[in-house]
């Protein structure tokens, strides 16, 4: 594991569009190394503060900071974007489809300026290896590949750049249960490696629970409840709206 | 078309509503050979909700397309029988699969945001449905459209009948799309994934709508998913498909003695709250599950 890596801090974090509050208000903290997960509906602004935080989506108000040791980037610097990384939800949609894995992940290495020779030969060897997938994959399509495969792929090109923090939307509800649990494993296997923090958004809050150790629970841009994992699963919930996303999760009842 | 269904207690121990015998459904590759996506699936549903459970590529979809008549042009569909209340939906005349198509046999599509038309009015989309299938005048056609509106629990049907599908959320779209596969009255409901584009909670009031609506009118449904744990708790019978084929039935309140390794599988991978694994199993696929002859559990 890596000496003491990096947090995050969101205060009083406000995004308007046209009017609408999309985020209205929301701060947390993931300390350095911690994994920590939004869940909402639709609509509920959890995807719109990570787009935020990485600076995807404008920020109406409020302070998005690194913490830890030294001297952190400020957002919307290029070195905060070198530290912060994000996975986005569909990889049949994420990755360009007429480029190969090579030239997807030598990307964020052009735009930092660490594309040149062994450098680059070597980052994307080790990104590859990381994510399980080795060098055969090298120097095929997207389309070549299967949804956890191109999955593994969007975080290899997440991990090139070597950041501290990884910022999920969704990255397992395009995929098969059973892809599910492999990228799921190999995203915990990642983060005990290299001392990551995540901040994970689902709809699925076993997905959340797996993989966080806290969470919040949004609605309507606001934060409805944070809450540990621990509680959760042993069902110490406050608010009601919690209580129903639990019942939902549930399955279906039949009344007869 | 427009006779009554008969009442489900009549038909329940007479002849299923469907039965399905060695289907198969095979696409040509580049190379103009066949590959099969459905391979010899058989099963028979009655007045009963059945489940088709399978991860993405398992043919569960091909085999409800196949039945609805759906399926992409270029594909083979054959089987040794496809029989809809004694009708042989593969060597009937176009016309009347044409006519059984959204009349007694309707199938609700996964996203509503690509499956409604979106230069269409809603209630213009559902009076669409009807007419096809019926004749009725222009003044009754505005309130069976309504009711049928009420009957998926649209409290304002007037205003939902005027919005575009891009006016109103992923739910209510559903919804509307159930509205409009019901209008017709229809004995079998084929429902492809209809509630995956769905928030949780969404997703338990459009199953709670299709639960009252099969209980009430008795129709046949077969409920295809990715989901099994969401299936088991919704359909009476489930069906596991892998790689075209049918690996397991079984009970959906038997689903936890599953003795197929791929459903057991299936069911280990998924986080849990409450019981942590740490890291989850994952399913390690054998190539035998996938062959034609295999004898299902060994």
């Amino acid at each position: 594991m890596k000496a003491p890596g990096i947090g995050l801090r969101v205060q009083d974090l406000r995004v308007i569009f046209d009017g609408f509050a999309a985020v209205d208000g929301v701060s947390f903290e993931v300390a350095p190394g911690e994994s920590f997960g939004i869940v909402g509906e639709s609509g509920s602004g959890k995807s719109t503060v990570l787009r935020a935080i990485c600076g995807l989506a404008p920020r109406t108000a409020g302070q998005v900071a690194l913490t830890g040791h030294g001297d952190l980037p400020a957002p919307g610097s290029k070195a905060f974007r070198r530290q912060v990384q994000m996975v986005f939800q569909d990889p049949y949609a994420s990755l360009h489809p007429r480029q190969t894995v090579d030239r997807i992940l030598a990307e964020p290495l052009a735009i930092h300026g660490i594309d040149q020779g062994d450098e680059r030969q070597a980052r994307i060897a080790q990104a590859l290896d990381e994510v399980g997938l080795g060098q055969g994959f090298r120097f095929r399509y997207p389309h070549q590949l299967s949804g956890g495969q191109r999955q593994r792929i969007a975080v290899a090109r997440a991990l090139i750049l070597q950041p501290q923090v990884l910022l999920l939307d969704e990255p397992t509800s395009a995929l098969d249960a059973s892809v599910q649990a492999e990228v799921l494993n190999l995203l915990e296997g990642l983060r005990a490696r290299h001392g990551l923090s995540f901040v994970m958004v689902s709809h699925d809050l076993a997905v959340v629970t797996h993989l966080c150790q806290r969470l919040m629970v949004m609605r309507r841009g606001q934060v409805v409840e944070q809450i540990s994992a621990a509680d959760l699963a042993a069902r110490r919930v406050q608010a009601d709206y919690t209580r129903e996303l639990m019942v939902a999760s549930a399955g279906f009842a039949r009344s007869d | 078309m427009d006779a009554p269904p008969p009442s489900p207690s009549a038909a329940s121990h007479a002849s299923p509503l469907l039965t399905v015998q060695d289907l198969r459904v095979a696409y040509p590759d580049r190379e103009g050979k066949l590959a099969q996506v459905v391979r010899g699936v058989s099963f028979t549903l009655g007045r009963e909700r059945l489940g088709i459970v399978g991860e993405s590529g398992s043919g569960k979809s091909q085999t409800g397309r196949a039945i609805m008549g759906l399926t992409a042009p270029g594909a083979q569909v054959t089987a040794a029988r496809l029989d809809f209340a004694g009708i042989d939906l593969l060597r009937c005349p176009e016309r009347q699969r044409r006519s059984l198509r959204g009349g007694r046999i309707a199938m609700v599509l996964q996203d509503p945001k690509f499956a409604l038309d979106p230069v269409m009015r809603i209630g213009e989309q559902i009076a669409e449905t009807l007419r096809s299938h019926a004749r009725v005048p222009a003044h009754a056609l505005r309130q069976r459209v309504y009711e049928s509106l009420e009957a998926v629990g649209i409290e304002d049907p007037a205003r939902m009948a005027r919005l575009y599908p891009h006016e109103v959320s992923g739910g209510m779209g559903q919804r509307a799309m159930i509205a409009m596969m019901l209008i017709a009255g229809p004995e079998l409901l084929i429902a492809d994934e209809p509630t995956s584009a769905l928030d949780v909670t969404v997703q338990l009031q459009v199953l709670a709508i299709l639960d009252r609506l099969v209980r009430e009118r008795g129709m046949g449904l077969i409920f295809i998913s990715h989901d099994l744990r969401l299936v088991s708790s919704f359909c009476d019978r489930v069906l596991v498909m892998y790689a075209g084929r049918v690996v397991e039935e079984i009970a959906a309140a038997d689903l936890t003695k599953a003795r197929h390794p791929y459903t057991r599988g299936l069911l280990n991978c998924l986080p849990r709250l409450g019981q942590p694994q740490h890291p989850l199993p994952t399913l390690e696929r054998q190539a035998a599950w996938g062959e034609e002859h295999a004898g299902g559990a060994r």
